[in-house]
């Protein structure tokens, strides 16, 4: 299984984001490193632009995406993939994510129970457009000081 | 020429290529050359009738160019396309 490796913060940030968005579901960026695995050094959250049922699904606009490449650019990071919450449901994707998925990216979700985590998944598409499952990790105390 | 900006998870086609130079006379045009110099991004950007995907949006600079426009909006030697890919998902 491929892995993904956060640093405490950057999980730390998506858990604070996604409970606060609760009931609603929460969106953002992941960026970070590709070494020999997917390093997710940073996070930044982006406003859930669906507004008609925004306890179900999410929507991210044109722009804040376009935003977001140039912020890789300009700060010499990968962008890495997309986190979002499923309140009060698992974080297992549903047919709604896997029709808007795309290659290489990884798709963090989050389950957010009664406003608490409750699990954390990540996943990736295949080449025969099926999602296969990464393992989410932290880092080790001692890698911290490495980065 | 004109450039267009390739997004992160379909540069694995374009061989880490950030970005396209082209000198398109249309942002239609500006796509259909990038996919003819990298043919394996042709099935994420057009459908069987040829035409830009729904999922797909074209940025020119920070504004939408919409489905409509995408043939006739003229391309300038400074001008550049963002290729955007809808996100969306949820639970439903």
């Amino acid at each position: 299984m491929k892995e993904l490796v956060f640093t405490p913060k950057a999980l730390f940030d998506v858990h604070r984001h996604l409970i606060s968005s609760y009931p609603h579901e929460g969106c953002g960026f992941l960026y970070g490193k590709i070494r020999n695995r997917k390093e997710v050094l940073e996070v930044r959250k982006v406003i859930n632009q669906n507004t008609e049922n925004p306890e179900h699904a999410f929507e991210i606009s044109g722009i804040d995406y376009v935003k977001a490449e140039r912020y890789a650019l300009e700060n010499d990071l990968d962008f890495l993939g997309i986190y979002h919450s499923h309140t009060n449901h698992p974080a297992v994707p549903s047919e709604h994510d896997l029709i808007y998925a795309l290659p290489n990216f990884s798709y963090i979700i989050v389950s957010v129970i009664k406003g608490e985590i409750a699990a954390t998944s990540s996943w990736i598409l295949s080449e025969s457009n099926k999602f296969i499952q990464e393992q989410v990790l932290e880092f080790e105390e001692q890698e911290i000081t490495n980065l | 020429m004109a450039k267009v900006l390739i997004p992160t998870p379909l540069r694995k086609f374009t061989a880490d290529q950030v970005s396209f130079e082209t000198n398109a006379s249309t942002v239609f045009l500006a796509i259909k050359y990038l996919a003819a110099a990298f043919p394996e991004i042709q099935k994420y950007l057009f459908d069987e009738n040829g035409q830009i995907r729904n999922f797909i949006l074209i940025y020119l600079g920070d504004e939408y160019n919409n489905v409509l426009d995408k043939e006739k909006t003229v391309l300038s030697s400074n001008d550049e396309l963002s290729i955007i890919p809808a996100i969306a998902g949820g639970k439903k």
